[in-house]
């Protein structure tokens, strides 16, 4: 299970960080969706990973899971949707007001070709 | 325990959810409870400060649980000053924006305002490393909706590179986050504390790469170099009065580098001793050199006062770096100074720009515009604070960093950059001034129109034949009396900087004083509600 979850951040992350990379808004929107995904992960994993533990005092329980990275990445998760929310409607602004949707300054026009392939 | 602790974060939150949900349509009614609130915000950080002056310490706990357990607002000197100078800041800003017009470009302004000094306030009160991620956030959002208040495509375009850059920044700390309490167990500063240091020396792997992810996220925050790429284009294509309050946003990331370093990873403590000091320094007095070079290149006089900005924050993160009571005493005082002159420049900025019309911000010759002289006088002042020119504090910040540097094995190194620095920023002030103020033409010279109207030139520009009006310029004035204000009273604030900074040396009370909160009893009987 510990190789699962690892190998699934590690994954995401490196696909997050990929797709931020890239020349236009759209995935790098989707890059930060992802990593965000891993960071969720990954907290969660952060208190240990145990199945069938029940994370609040009960009868007759000796092993827990730890309660709170459960909280801790409920609230992240809020906090991420909220954000890419909050992103995703800047970015269509912006794409909206410029008529492009690349990231960078004013660089120089791509030509119709390359953008084709960016695309 | 004193309810007021928490004042500063509810106050504004309060305040800003009322002005989403009622008065949204009334702009004078906005006014009057934003700027009503602000005041009672410094009245409010003034009590904390005085409270916080003679070495106490307060501790919040929030819902009356215990530390460990719950979250804790914590009062010591260095949180009550910062949010002093919030408190100090928000003042003016909000002036100019009444003042200015901007507020009314948009219908949330004030919300936003407050809810970013909300995000603010709860950054440097907390005691809890998760909910300074969680007020990081809010502050950060706020920051989003302020940003491109008013919009326009340029406006955009800076924001959506802004909340890009930031977004990652945040994701980052949920990784370190993740990374600590996985190793340490807990997130409550004052409990790390102890934590931290009782890991044995060989499983501490895990615990380097938290705390230097931590200090990469708030170097991101700090803009410290090769981490800064998200500030010029964000602070200068956002409305004037948000980029001045932007000017603490910066100084966050530098609370947050001097709280974690001095007390849950303490400059002694031998898991991660010589691992960020190492390149801290280097980086802060890259970011120096590189800040001031910004100033000398920059085209435009907003881009000019921003990359002043990176610049003496790199100068702050070179007294901190230092990590000795003498250099965290000086970026204090350092703080404060920077802190206030960007503000005044970027309020300023903007008055000039709404006064010489279709020239916005470049910095060319233009026609002379009217209140032309006052805004030079006002430019000069704020000019020499800036750069650090005798008269005003900036001169005694850089004194009290130069002298923190001495004892340091790289005091040449901090010595030659600080002081070339400070003379390549003196030459891109004079140059910018020079050709914006001193070689306007008369007004009486057909100006060609220019058809490439600026976004950032603000509403007011219609107005350009007239004076100033009177709100924005009160604001620098107030701004630059604050800073000469500073000047005069350096000996009792460098007293109290030195107080703050042997606080944070000797953080035992404050681990004390945290932990040993009475909160509400906890049955031991679990199937009960625990409570009084």
């Amino acid at each position: 299970m510990e190789l699962l979850i690892a190998s699934a951040i590690g994954i995401m992350t490196a696909a997050g960080f990929y797709l931020v990379l890239r020349l236009r808004t759209f995935p790098v929107i989707v890059g930060t969706a992802l990593l965000t995904y891993a960071v969720n992960v990954f907290l969660f994993a952060s208190g240990g990973l145990r199945t069938g533990a029940p994370p609040i005092l009960r009868d007759g329980v000796e092993a827990y899971a730890d309660p709170l990275p459960q909280a801790l990445v409920l609230t992240a998760i809020v906090i991420s949707f909220g954000m890419t929310a909050v992103v995703v409607v800047i970015s269509l602004g912006a794409y909206l007001g410029a008529g492009e949707d690349r990231v960078n300054d004013d660089g120089p026009r791509i030509d119709p070709v390359r953008a084709g392939r960016a695309r | 325990m004193s309810h007021w602790i928490v004042a500063p974060v509810v106050l504004p939150a309060m305040l800003a959810a009322f002005m989403v949900l009622a008065t949204r349509r009334h702009p004078g009614v906005q006014r009057v409870l934003s700027m009503g609130g602000a005041v009672s915000l410094l009245a409010i950080a003034l009590g904390l400060a005085w409270q916080a002056g003679d070495g106490t310490i307060n501790v919040y706990l929030l819902g009356d649980w215990a530390a460990p357990f719950g979250i804790v607002l914590v009062a010591d000197r260095l949180s009550t000053y910062m949010v002093l100078l919030t408190a100090i800041l928000a003042l003016p800003v909000l002036l100019h924006a009444i003042g200015s017009g901007w507020d009314t470009r948009g219908r949330h302004f004030h919300a936003l305002f407050h809810f970013q000094l909300m995000g603010i306030m709860g950054a440097f009160l907390t005691g809890d490393l998760f909910n300074l991620f969680v007020f990081f956030e809010v502050l950060l959002i706020a920051s989003y909706g302020l940003v491109i208040h008013s919009g326009g495509a340029v406006r955009l375009k800076a924001g959506v590179q802004y909340v890009i850059y930031n977004l990652l920044g945040s994701t980052l700390f949920l990784f370190a986050l993740g990374t600590l309490y996985a190793e340490a167990g807990s997130l409550n500063m004052a409990d790390l504390a102890g934590r931290v240091a009782a890991i044995p020396a060989e499983g501490t792997a895990a615990i380097r790469v938290a705390a230097v992810l931590l200090l990469l996220v708030f170097a991101v925050k700090a803009a410290l170099v090769p981490l800064h790429f998200w500030l010029p284009a964000a602070y200068a294509e956002a409305p004037g009065p948000v980029a001045a309050l932007f000017a603490i946003m910066t100084k966050v990331g530098a609370y947050a580098i001097i709280r974690v370093y001095t007390l849950i990873f303490p400059p002694d403590l031998s898991a991660t001793q010589g691992l960020h000091g190492a390149w801290l320094l280097p980086l802060a007095l890259v970011s120096l050199a590189l800040g001031m070079i910004g100033v000398l290149a920059a085209r435009r006089l907003d881009r000019l006062v921003a990359f002043s900005v990176i610049g003496s924050m790199g100068m702050v993160l070179t007294a901190i770096a230092l990590f000795t009571p003498a250099g965290i005493a000086a970026a204090l005082y350092y703080i404060a100074h920077s802190t206030l002159a960007a503000a005044a420049l970027f309020l300023l900025v903007d008055i000039v720009a709404a006064q010489r019309g279709g020239h916005g911000t470049r910095i060319e010759s233009a026609p002379s515009f009217a209140g032309g002289p006052l805004a030079a006088g006002l430019f000069f002042a704020a000019a020499i604070a800036m750069t650090g020119l005798p008269p005003l504090s900036g001169f005694l910040g850089k004194l009290l960093i130069l002298d923190a540097a001495f004892a340091s094995p790289r005091a040449a190194w901090v010595w030659a950059v600080v002081l070339a620095a400070s003379l390549v920023a003196v030459l891109g002030f004079a140059r910018a001034g020079s050709a914006v103020f001193w070689k306007s033409r008369g007004p009486d010279v057909p100006d060609t129109p220019d058809t490439q109207l600026d976004d950032s030139v603000p509403p007011s520009q219609v107005r350009a034949a007239q004076a100033p009006p009177a709100g924005p310029v009160v604001a620098v004035g107030a701004l630059l009396a604050l800073l000469a204000l500073q000047t005069v009273l350096a000996g009792p604030m460098t007293a109290h900087m030195r107080a703050t900074a042997q606080q944070l040396f000797a953080p035992e009370p404050y681990i004390s004083t945290v932990l040993s909160a009475q909160g509400k009893e906890m049955s031991s009987d679990h199937g009960s509600e625990g409570g009084h």
